[in-house]
């Protein structure tokens, strides 16, 4: 086989998959920024969200960002035990993440908001939750992956491209994250 | 890899299944023949639906002020006639041959990620029949194949047909990403010793870009149908004019997706004519390069146009020129290929079976859709022509008359690789004729008709003797491809059964798909020929003159 790539077949799918994927949050985004300032008089980022706490909660999904690389690393210098420990680690963060999600939620319908409200909360919700599922899609893969250590995954080599590859993709959900923070939680409540 | 132990009996299965061959080995397959066949399949069987819907539509046009069909079945059977023809039959057709030829081109046994494969087609499949089903859930989607907002919101479009649309589209993209993500993933590390990206098969190259766009472009249509379902199923705002949303934005994100669309409907077909006209021409392919790298050149540009689906809107003098700038511009690698296949053509000894009979056909045809296209560009008589028929005079020039003859072309060239016997030339050339006549009448007149000033998308029109004349003529032109069709099917179906036997190479072509038997084994290659120009099986063939060496003298003499 002569294609340049052909040991990274698994990375050049999962690339192509998160450019694909981050033009599809590129369109939800701009919708909140052409939208932006229209909701007068109902919510808006300015009087609902909270930059700092949600920002804790981002410092520690972007940590499992660095985690999770961590891992992926040990995996390749087969030292799976301990990737195993930073696979772990990286589900925990990532699982925290999403309860905080889920809090920051709550505390948003509690005041009466859905995403029927305005479009301040239209775009919100279909933004944070398209990337809460893409979390959420990003800790299925990496459980699978916990769980197959069980059985011995790690030690061919087209099993650790397959882990770079779902690393990549939880790199991807982390900075997707970063547009969506600073977008949002930031530029929305200057 | 070791399996999840549930799943294991249930693999084992279905493991079982594609070993045994059979009928269950068509559900249970991961070969890319077996898929590619699917994928042709159900886009004929689709076409036949859509196909029925048109001919619903042109009988009821056939006389002014008929009332064959209701307005709002009228409706329905435009949106969906539009909407199966898109992303159910032209682009899933396409996707088949990709999906059957990509990896005997490049001397590969399957795909990069053969399961991947099998899903996309399951989700073309089951999204087709989600489409479908609206029906039989009381109403289909009624809005156009673009479901413009506000008409597709709820207060407009309140039973569920939208959804299921929006839903389908949905699945059906998913798959076909997914097949995109694979093909490029294939090309870039399946291809065998030699097979450079100078010396892919055009059509390989064309199937390459033609996966870019659709990764590139689907996302838009995906965040567009998102933004659609939160706005009909939570009470979103998102084009809701009354709660500041922006029935426009809809039109931008999905036109981002409905631009490059139409050249994810047309690049492989400039693959496929890229493939047979060289070939029955027995010459090279003119300007090689040149045909590679203007498609890159349109695939970049086809991003940038999308705006001209939108000068009615008003967007203002400087973007209406930006666009209409851009949109002649993307005019030009289009025009420089209908070149390159005249030139391929030029001095050859052609040979007219009906396969070159649809590519010829195609350049010009395909060219007569490309200059009324051009027209549109232009932004004062976009003004006058949009939303008459004049546009689907233009589109159906372009996809029937462009794409749709290049996949013709294609089915009688590659059907003896897919079947091991040759289609009938008799019934083909029949099949060729009646289709020729039979687009030309139904679609030439809407040209007139559309300078006559006849809107498109009513279900019928007052007694106007011009208007009344054409559609006439318009209606028998749909009839005759209604026969030609039969045609078709009878032609694919006894020449299946009883056609000549083909052999492996019954064209003389060039490519790898022909150096194995027709149809090919399960593992494709028994022995794959050196590859050490874009034209394998000639050197093969003529140890005397080969291409590489030829090319190789060429470089000595230039230095
Ligand atoms: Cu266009």
């Amino acid at each position: 086989m002569a294609g340049e790539f052909v040991h990274q077949k698994s990375r050049v799918l999962i690339l192509t998959f998160i450019f694909s994927e981050s033009i599809f949050f590129a369109f939800l985004i701009t919708a909140f920024v052409l939208y932006h300032g229209r909701s007068a008089g109902g919510p808006d980022a300015r009087n609902t969200l909270d930059p700092i706490r949600t920002g804790i909660y981002s410092l520690i999904l972007w940590a499992s960002s660095v985690t999770v690389w961590l891992s992926e690393r040990a995996m390749r210098h087969l030292s799976i035990t301990r990737s195993k420990r930073w696979l772990e680690v990286t589900i925990l963060l990532g699982g925290i993440f999403l309860v905080g999600q889920g809090i920051e939620y709550h505390g948003l319908f509690a005041k009466g908001m859905s995403v029927e409200t305005d479009l301040f909360a239209t775009t919100f919700f279909t933004t944070t939750g398209f990337h809460a599922l893409h979390v959420f899609i990003g800790l299925i893969v990496l459980l699978i992956v916990r769980g197959l250590t069980v059985a011995g995954f790690g030690q061919e080599e087209y099993q650790r491209e397959g882990f770079i590859a779902a690393s990549y993709y939880w790199h991807f959900v982390d900075a997707v994250w970063v547009a969506v923070f600073f977008i949002f939680y930031i530029w929305g409540t200057r | 890899m070791s399996e999840v132990p549930v799943a294991l009996p249930v693999l084992r299965k279905l493991q079982r299944f594609e070993h045994e061959g059979g009928m269950l080995s068509w559900v249970a397959s991961v070969d890319h023949k077996q898929i590619g066949i699917l994928y042709l399949v159900t886009s004929l069987i689709f076409f036949l639906a859509g196909g029925v819907e048109a001919l619903l539509m042109r009988t009821q046009l056939i006389v002014p002020e008929n009332r064959f069909l209701n307005p709002s079945l009228y409706n329905q059977i435009f949106t969906m006639h539009g909407t199966t023809m898109i992303f159910l039959v032209v682009v899933p057709v396409l996707l088949g041959l990709m999906v059957y030829l990509i990896p005997l081109m490049i001397g590969a046994r399957d795909f990069a990620f053969p399961r991947l494969n099998a899903f996309a087609y399951w989700m073309y499949a089951l999204g087709g029949l989600l489409l479908y089903f609206s029906f039989f859930a009381h109403d289909a989607p009624a809005a156009g194949w673009f479901a413009y907002t506000p008409l597709s919101e709820k207060p407009y479009s309140n039973l569920q047909g939208m959804d299921y649309w929006a839903l389908s589209l949905l699945v059906v993209g998913t798959g076909t990403i997914a097949t995109g993500l694979n093909v490029i993933a294939t090309i870039a590390s399946m291809r065998i010793k030699g097979m450079s990206l100078r010396h892919l098969p055009l059509f390989a190259w064309m199937s390459l870009i033609n996966s870019f766009l659709i990764v590139g472009a689907m996302p838009a249509l995906n965040a567009a149908l998102v933004m659609l379902l939160v706005d009909r199923q939570l009470q979103g705002n998102f084009f809701k004019p009354a709660a500041g949303g922006s029935p426009i934005f809809w039109q931008h994100v999905f036109w981002n997706f409905g631009h490059p669309e139409v050249y994810i409907m047309v690049l492989p077909a400039f693959g496929i004519i890229s493939e047979v006209i060289p070939v029955f021409s027995r010459k090279v392919i003119y300007g090689y390069a040149v045909v590679a790298g203007s498609t890159v050149a349109i695939a970049l540009l086809s991003f940038g146009v999308w705006a001209h689906h939108m000068f009615a809107v008003g967007l203002g003098h400087f973007l209406d020129l930006v666009f209409a700038a851009s949109s002649m511009l993307i005019a030009v690698p289009t025009g420089v290929k209908i070149f390159n296949w005249i030139a391929t053509m030029w001095g050859g000894a052609i040979r007219f079976t009906t396969s070159m009979w649809f590519a010829v056909a195609f350049l010009v045809m395909f060219t007569i859709g490309g200059l009324s296209g051009v027209m549109f560009a232009v932004v004062p008589i976009d003004w006058q022509l949009t939303d008459t028929y004049f546009v689907v005079a233009h589109m159906h020039y372009v996809l029937f008359g462009g794409t749709a003859f290049a996949v013709f072309a294609g089915i009688y060239y590659w059907f003896p690789k897919f079947s091991g016997r040759m289609l009938s030339e008799r019934m083909g050339k029949w099949h060729f004729w009646l289709t020729f006549i039979g687009f030309n009448l139904t679609f030439m007149v809407q040209h007139s008709l559309g300078m006559l000033g006849m809107p498109r998308r009513v279900f019928t029109y007052p007694n106007i003797h011009t208007w009344k004349v054409l559609n006439f003529v318009s209606t028998i032109g749909a009839y005759i491809l209604g026969v030609s069709v039969v045609v078709f099917l009878w032609n694919v179906i006894a020449s299946a059964r009883q056609g000549r036997t083909a052999g492996d190479d019954p064209w003389d072509a060039w490519t790898l798909e022909w150096a194995t038997s027709s149809p090919p084994p399960v593992h494709n290659f028994d022995y794959v020929p050196p590859v050490r120009s874009a034209r394998p099986l000639w050197d093969l063939k003529h140890p005397e003159d080969t291409d590489w060496e030829r090319a190789r003298k060429r470089q000595r003499n230039g230095r």
